[in-house]
């Protein structure tokens, strides 16, 4: 029969329907602010959060419901201006290895929780944040950058056969300190060096039969330097921050060496901390040939026996090789693995390394450059927090090289899934040209007031109100089926959101009505052409049905094209212009669903089925040939 | 047949080209002289914190701040109701004095502060100022252009493969011409442009092609099932078909924009306009735009007579 969905059709619209309102609820739930303890290398126990919780009540902090989740402890709070100073009083009154950091705790009720539901977050212009400040430490960058060019000049000096006294390296003062048995030997190292290190200056000096010839970067590199390495970490940290899954960030420098983070109210900010600071980088050696010189090793431990494992100094391949790095699972012992692909340069260098050493064992060293919060009392009393830099390093693998090995290849020994997605994360993420470390860290409220606010929510009130008031005027009763489908349309939306953890800003919402505006053009089109086949004389459920159909294609036609936009901005986009994409495109497809499904049922139900000689779609239709 | 006057929407055309090629210059021309009024968000400016004695009214500082001049400003509390941040866009300083971070004096930060104390009882502590950079990536920047082509060459492939390739073209006009307009729009009236109005520049990219697609589609289905066989009264009827629909999307969309930038305060206005002027553009471009680019490009009936089975399938769509 014409214009009759079948039972399960409807019954799917009304599942989807229901499964919306469900996943939308949890945005009614305003959070509270709240402290969360982890702990750096394993989980918060009771007594910790006793010990938190107590600290809090001395200090005179009102606190609620202090729990432990997934080895994390979270401490609400009562009221937000005492979040830093919880903040504080806990740092102060647990060991250093636990982090402790602000947070905001939804509230959403059990039952939703249990389904996997969940508020989207505020903005930060309408719920603040927290905000880091993060100070690059530049010498550790000018360090960095000698040691590194040290090492390729012993490596340019032993390639052009150009004997020097070793070490070659770099000395207290921040030069490169080159030692030269005879003055050729050096003014031929000098014309040598200087095409491929023009950044350098350089300085002779001659005593007891020993030339010497010193390095320094010039003025002019060394304020290069520091520019690269502040747009550096800049676009590390914000992939970092994109990878951590966290909506509309703020990461921008201050002054010449700082760089300000602020994230709107994240769940799990501990987490955040560790990995905005963390400096990971990978470095792959060759395990030292029995009796090598000693100043060409260095000691580790071996993950494989506990044991000790000399390293040669030399660095096959780095971090800044590595274009790829993906968490798998290895389909022998199904531990987890990580999965590394290298730029044309390493690759080379790697195959041509594993090539010359099968047999002979790559040692791989993560290197992380860390940061702690230490928070203790001042002489007058006071709480004073600063943050402690720290670095591990360590062999997280030592395999034996069975064949010469190309541009694809996977660690393995990695105990566990979580550090082998940080270690993927990490390398991913990039390197950071410097190490960085917290100075500061607070909550920051929201840049819009609540007047703007609530002008902005009244505003958006408006405008659907008045687009539902017009539908309903010029389309009567099939514009009361459109504006049903458009709450329906806006609450998916927000219940889409939801489950992916979107962001939600005031230009976000004003987005989202948008396209509730415009997702009413898939209405219109609709009811266009079913006015179009009456006024061409069909019969009432010939025109509804032929109405529909023909509109369809132009909606399918004029969505995918917009689809397609929004796919291409996504994938080529950055932070809001891919915030923005998501949007689009998940209007799109609810927009379709309840445009074309819920409309359709509704009118289905309302005519569908029966004899009708008129349709409530505010036009006169002439009476003639009314049957269906 | 449909007993609806056709309206001769082409009659305008020659009008309208030269109409639109006036914008576009105008717009371009605005660029060279006025360039783009960048929002903080993409240049940066003073960051300046200070710690009030009693819990000041943030409403009150920002008008203050306001008054004084300053049009691109973001003031929230931190750490406790009586501390604020402060960042405005201007940095006073000159070319040669950069070596400012937390603690040193700027100008700018001298000023605000000294404009803070002479507003209130209360006593006004600075406690820190510098200088921050943009918030947008260069990545936005570099790829933002390139990934503008990227899109646009997609979308052309697309619908030369749905539809045909002269309404590709017409279609990537159309888009063009919108966000130039709009762009020279905000060049032209020297209004901050923001990450907001970003994306409300994106909205309107999606918006026209919105429209254009609506409309081609009509064009696409007349010339194949009527009887005629002169173009611009194939694109008459087309576009007068199609009519009240344009109309009425535009309105519902403008109603939403207008509310916004009616009643919605200052963060959205930017937003606001941006897309308001894009609805606008986006709607007449669908009409003489995309269209007239047929008709410049002599699209015929046997363009688009390829055998084509998908009418009978859809028409037997539930």
């Amino acid at each position: 029969m014409l214009n009759k969905y079948p039972l399960w059709k409807n019954l799917l619209i009304l599942f989807i329907v229901v499964m919306g309102i469900v996943y939308a609820t949890p945005n009614f739930y305003a959070p509270d602010p709240a402290i969360q303890i982890s702990h750096d290398s394993g989980i918060v126990d009771q007594s910790a959060l006793d010990s938190a919780v107590f600290a809090l009540g001395a200090d005179g902090i009102e606190y609620f419901d202090p729990v432990l989740e997934d080895g994390n402890a979270l401490i609400r709070l009562r009221n937000a201006d005492e979040q830093s100073r919880a903040q504080q009083v806990v740092n102060l009154d647990l060991p250093e290895e636990y982090i402790v950091a602000l947070n905001m705790a939804p509230n959403t009720p059990g039952w939703l929780d249990s389904l996997g539901a969940g508020p989207m977050t505020y903005g930060l212009d309408l719920r603040g944040g927290v905000h880091f400040l993060m100070e690059v430490d530049m010498e550790a960058a000018v360090y960095k950058q000698l040691t590194d060019s040290a090492a390729s000049m012993r490596t340019l000096f032993r390639e052009e056969g150009l004997r020097y006294r070793p070490p070659l390296e770099v000395d207290d003062n921040n030069r490169i300190a080159v030692q030269f048995t005879n003055a050729e030997t050096r003014s031929a190292a000098i014309d040598l060096i200087r095409d491929e290190f023009p950044d350098f200056l350089f300085r002779t000096s001659e005593s007891g039969g020993n030339y010497f010839l010193y390095y320094t970067m010039s003025e002019l590199a060394m304020l290069q330097l520091q520019d690269y390495a502040l747009q550096q970490n800049l676009t590390t940290l914000r992939t970092r921050v994109d990878e951590l899954g966290v909506k509309e960030p703020k990461v921008q420098p201050m002054g010449n060496s700082r760089i300000i983070i602020e994230l709107p109210g994240i769940q799990d900010t501990t987490r955040a901390k560790d990995l905005i600071s963390a400096v990971a980088t990978l470095q792959f050696h060759l395990a030292a040939e029995p009796g090598a010189a000693p100043g060409t090793t260095m000691e580790y431990i071996d993950p494989r026996t506990g044991g000790p494992l000399l390293v040669d100094r030399d660095i096959i391949i780095s971090g800044e090789n590595i274009t790829q790095a993906q968490t798998s699972f290895d389909p022998q012992s199904s531990l987890p693995q990580v999965q590394i692909s290298l730029d044309a340069v390493g690759a080379r260098q790697w195959n041509e390394a594993t090539r010359a050493n099968i047999g002979r064992r790559t040692p791989i060293l993560l290197i992380e450059t860390k940061t702690r919060t230490v928070t203790e009392r001042d002489e007058s009393g006071e709480l004073v927090s600063r943050s402690e830099p720290y670095t591990e390093e360590r062999v997280i693998s030592a395999p034996t090289i069975q064949a010469a090995l190309g541009r694809q290849f996977v660690i393995t020994g990695i105990p566990t899934i979580q550090e082998a997605n940080d270690i993927a994360l990490l390398i991913r993420s990039g390197a950071l040209a410097a190490p960085m470390y917290f100075l500061e860290e607070y909550a920051i409220g929201p840049s819009l007031g609540q007047d703007n606010i609530n002008r902005g929510l009244m505003s958006v009130q408006i405008g659907m109100g008045m687009v539902l008031i017009f539908m309903l005027v010029y389309y009567r009763l099939c514009g009361l089926a459109a504006n049903i489908a458009l709450v329906v349309n806006l609450m998916l939306l927000v219940a889409v959101m939801s489950i992916i953890g979107g962001t939600l800003t005031l230009p976000g919402i004003a987005g989202i009505v948008l396209t509730v505006g415009m997702a009413v053009d898939a209405n219109v089109l609709i009811f266009a052409r079913i006015r179009e086949e009456l006024r061409n004389g069909m019969p009432v459920q010939k025109a509804i049905d032929g109405g529909f159909g023909r509109a369809f294609v132009t909606i399918l036609d004029a969505n995918i094209t917009t689809f397609l936009v929004a796919i291409i901005l996504y994938s080529i986009g950055t932070g809001p212009v891919r915030g923005f994409a998501v949007t689009l495109s998940i209007g799109i497809l609810t927009s379709m669903f309840t445009a074309i499904m819920v409309t359709r049922a509704i009118i289905n139900l309302v005519y569908g089925g029966r004899n009708v000689k008129r349709i409530s779609i505010g036009v006169k239709v002439p009476e003639a040939g009314a049957t269906a | 047949m449909s007993e609806m006057k056709t309206i001769n929407f082409m009659g305008l055309r020659k009008f309208s080209t030269i109409f639109s090629a006036l914008l576009i210059l105008l717009s371009i021309g605005s660029f060279v002289v006025n360039g783009m009024h960048f929002g903080l968000d993409f240049t940066g400016g003073t960051q300046i914190q200070v710690s009030y004695s009693e819990t000041p009214d943030l409403e009150e500082i920002r008008s203050i701040i306001s008054d004084a001049g300053y049009t691109n400003f973001e003031v929230v509390n931190f750490r406790t109701d009586q501390d604020l941040q402060i960042r405005i866009q201007e940095t006073g300083v000159s070319e040669g004095d950069q070596e400012a971070g937390p603690g040193d004096a700027s100008l700018v930060a001298d000023e605000v502060v000294a404009l803070l104390q002479s507003n209130t009882n209360a006593d006004v502590e600075r406690l820190g100022s510098g200088f921050i950079g943009s918030q947008v990536g260069e990545e936005l920047r570099e790829q933002g252009g390139l990934g503008m082509l990227v899109a646009l060459i997609m979308i052309m492939i697309y619908i030369a493969l749905r539809f045909q390739f002269k309404f590709s073209v017409g279609a990537v006009a159309a888009l063009a011409h919108d966000v130039t307009i709009t762009l020279g729009f905000f060049s032209l009236m020297q209004i901050d442009f923001d990450l907001t109005v970003l994306a409300a520049l994106l909205a309107v990219i999606g918006y026209s092609l919105n429209d254009t697609i609506v409309v081609s589609d009509r064009i696409r289905e007349n010339f194949r099932i009527l009887r005629k066989s002169d173009p611009v009264e194939l694109i008459n009827i087309s576009i007068t078909q199609t009519f009240s629909r344009t109309i009425i999307t535009s309105l519902t969309t403008l109603f939403v924009l207008l509310a916004l930038f009616i009643f919605g305060g200052e963060m959205i206005k930017g937003f606001a306009i941006a897309l308001i002027v894009g609805v606008l553009i986006g709607t007449y471009s669908s009409i003489y735009v995309a269209a007239n680019v047929l008709l410049y490009m002599h699209i015929s009936k046997e363009d688009l007579m390829q055998p084509i089975k998908e009418g009978e399938e859809l028409d037997s769509l539930p």
